[in-house]
């Protein structure tokens, strides 16, 4: 056993790049379920987000672009959901399965000419003085532009939850939405834009899987990261900081774990693999002990006529 | 009543004919573990599978699944071919070894090849290489090769197979090298383009700059080029689009000379169970070209060794070697049986860490 080769510096580095998707589709469900709406196509959005974000990225060469027609269909493939659950009024859980569903065998269909293919790189942030500092460098000035996004995203829709007329309506919603529509709030409408914000952020996380952390397609790549993002929502308690807690400790623990294996620690495979499941939930059912509750309206469809 | 019948003795005419062509092709199938893609293991299955198709044209069909998992899916999908009329089945991963062992007490007369494995039966033969030979060659630039005297090794399972390559490496970096220490992930899996470029990430944060992969994907080549100082070897195919850096040799497997030979003796009747395992001698693993980032001299000294394990006159595992807890295994000059490397589930002297059970 040696675990002075584990250096800490890289270790966060690229913990931070483990929990980026994980944070990305997690805020967007976050923003999705404070509105009053269950969607459990998670994990469905980020593998379509996952395929469409490398095919456009091999076709254009740019990932750029990748990265918008990743959050594009998510959004669209969020919008079948939408016709599902807010204009049918069908039940939300089995819609949300369907989706993922739905979206593993549509990206494994689309992916068909794209397995096994090298995507251009995702340049990362340089900067010539900041990026080569020792310590804060690396983990503070040299992540892609889409780490970053992801931290941007957290504080913004914090703040946009707890400031905003907008955030306030949002919740209003969620809370109790025959209150929000006896007040003249669209319901439905806020609702869809919530669900298309969400399939946005889980395509978005998709394409960093394909794009910036292996980079490669294959089929069911996410591997179930869709599902760790809903559930680090619960056990965040819908808090924007905690779910990036959750998403940072996930990863972390992640990376640690291969990195105690190839420094040789006894500890058997298996427990090591295991462990970011459940240190993960352990922490995150310990933070939530506190009074906050799920919002009230949660997975009840909503019609004007009732 | 006219029409029926003429629609009746059409089909029944139709029907004769496609029978007539079913019999007289023979079926081959392939049960592969990754998709056809991945650029390593499966992909030199398939092109196995094509040249068979090349080499038969008309008498011969081929089917394959891809991606199937290893454990009960593989025998539905593996009992949906016979049933197919599948005349003789390919079954190209180590942990199909059970489920092709029970579908083959099903249908007797349907020929399965299970590739890697250990377990015969009337209609069941087995087949591999000898990759260790490929992986003395690779250990031996990875030895010359390393400045930080770290190799990272991603391993797929704790199998013989995968064992066999661990220690074939190391014996030879270290003849080399004899600071060169081992570093060794397990990914439990054959085919996860995510978990290998993990492993490989981890490996190189921890200062290998050399990694050795047992997985099948191209991942690890990427985080190595991402990397940009960082060695690495194909793994079952070429991956020549990572040449001529990171990727600086490869093992490739030839699959097509011995499923020709065998589809061959299918449709002449003389199949029989066989336990095959040919290595760089008879073709069946190739050395991908080593590429200009090895020094001269390294890969003048690397194609004779190539060379002198091609002819027989040197063995990967060739004594005095001892058991890493250091006991002897082989004395001065000793050359290790099929039987024990078959059955591999010890490290050599001088590498570090367990086994997992």
């Amino acid at each position: 056993m040696d675990l002075s080769a584990i250096n800490p510096v890289l270790l966060i580095a690229s913990l931070m790049v483990a929990a980026t998707p994980i944070l990305l589709a997690a805020i967007g469900e976050l923003v999705v379920e404070k509105a009053g709406v269950l969607n459990l196509g998670v994990e469905g959005m980020m593998i379509v987000g996952a395929i469409a974000g490398f095919a456009i990225t091999v076709e254009s060469g740019s990932p750029f672009f990748g990265f918008i027609a990743a959050a594009v269909a998510g959004a669209i493939l969020s919008l079948l959901f939408v016709v599902l659950t807010q204009v049918a009024q069908a039940n939300q859980v089995a819609s949300g399965l369907a989706l993922t569903l739905f979206g593993l065998g549509l990206s494994a269909l689309m992916g068909q000419g794209y397995v096994g293919i090298k995507p251009p790189a995702t340049p990362k942030l340089d900067i010539p003085v900041l990026s080569d500092l020792p310590v804060v460098g690396p983990i503070l000035f040299s992540h892609d532009l889409v780490l970053y996004l992801g931290i941007a995203l957290t504080a913004a829709v914090w703040a946009a939850l707890k400031y905003t007329r907008m955030g306030l309506i949002l919740r209003a919603v969620g809370e109790n939405h025959d209150a929000a529509h006896a007040l003249g709030y669209k319901v439905v409408r806020i609702r869809t834009l919530a669900i298309m914000f969400g399939g946005a952020c889980a395509g978005l996380g998709g394409a960093y899987i394909s794009l910036i952390r292996v980079p490669q397609w294959t089929e069911g790549m996410t591997a179930g990261v869709g599902w760790i993002a809903l559930a680090l929502v619960v056990f965040a308690s819908w808090k924007p900081w905690r779910a990036l807690l959750g998403a940072y400790l996930f990863g972390g623990v992640t990376v640690v774990q291969l990195n105690l294996q190839a420094a040789g620690v006894a500890i058997p495979v298996e427990y090591l693999a295991m462990s970011p499941y459940l240190i993960t939930i352990l922490v995150l059912v310990i933070l939530s002990a506190d009074k906050s509750s799920a919002p009230a309206a949660l997975g009840r469809n909503f019609h004007a006529s009732r | 009543m006219k029409l029926t019948s003429l629609l009746a003795s059409a089909a029944m005419a139709l029907g004769l004919a496609t029978g007539a062509v079913a019999e007289d092709k023979t079926k081959v199938g392939f049960v592969y573990v990754g998709p056809v893609g991945d650029g390593g293991w499966t992909y030199e299955h398939n092109k196995g599978r094509l040249a068979v198709e090349e080499q038969f044209g008309d008498k011969v069909e081929t089917v394959y699944v891809e991606s199937v998992p290893e454990g009960p899916d593989a025998e539905r999908v593996m009992t949906q071919m016979a049933l197919e009329g599948a005349d003789l089945i390919f079954t190209t991963s180590f942990g199909y070894m059970d489920p092709t062992i029970n579908v083959a007490k099903k249908f007797p007369k349907v020929k399965f090849e299970h590739a890697t494995g250990y377990k015969t039966a009337p209609n069941v033969s087995v087949y591999s290489a000898r990759f260790y030979e490929g992986r003395a060659v690779q250990g031996h630039i990875a030895g010359n090769m390393t400045k930080s005297n770290i190799i990272g090794y991603i391993g797929s399972y704790p199998i013989p197979e995968v064992i066999r390559g661990i220690n074939s490496a190391f014996i030879h970096a270290r003849k080399v090298n004899p600071d060169v220490q081992f570093k060794i992930v397990w990914a439990y899996t054959w085919f996860d383009p995510a978990k290998e470029a993990d492993a490989a990430k981890v490996l190189i944060e921890q200062g290998a700059d050399v990694i050795l992969q047992h997985t099948d994907s191209t991942a690890p080549q990427a985080a190595a080029q991402a990397a940009g100082n960082v060695v690495t070897f194909g793994q079952a195919s070429d991956m020549s689009e990572y040449a001529p850096f990171p990727r600086v040799s490869s093992i490739i497997d030839d699959w097509a000379p011995y499923y020709i030979a065998r589809t061959q003796a299918v449709m002449d009747g003389t199949w029989e169970t066989a336990n095959t395992w040919h290595g760089i001698g008879e073709g069946m693993v190739a050395i991908g070209e080593i590429s200009d980032a090895v020094p001269a001299d390294v890969k003048a000294e690397a194609l004779a060794l190539k060379a002198a394990l091609g002819d027989g006159s040197y063995h990967a595992f060739t004594g005095p070697l001892k058991k890493q807890d250091g006991s002897d295994w082989l004395a001065d000059g000793e050359t290790a049986d099929d039987g024990t490397l078959a059955g591999m589930n010890f490290y050599v002297e001088g590498l570090e860490g367990d086994i997992p059970q």
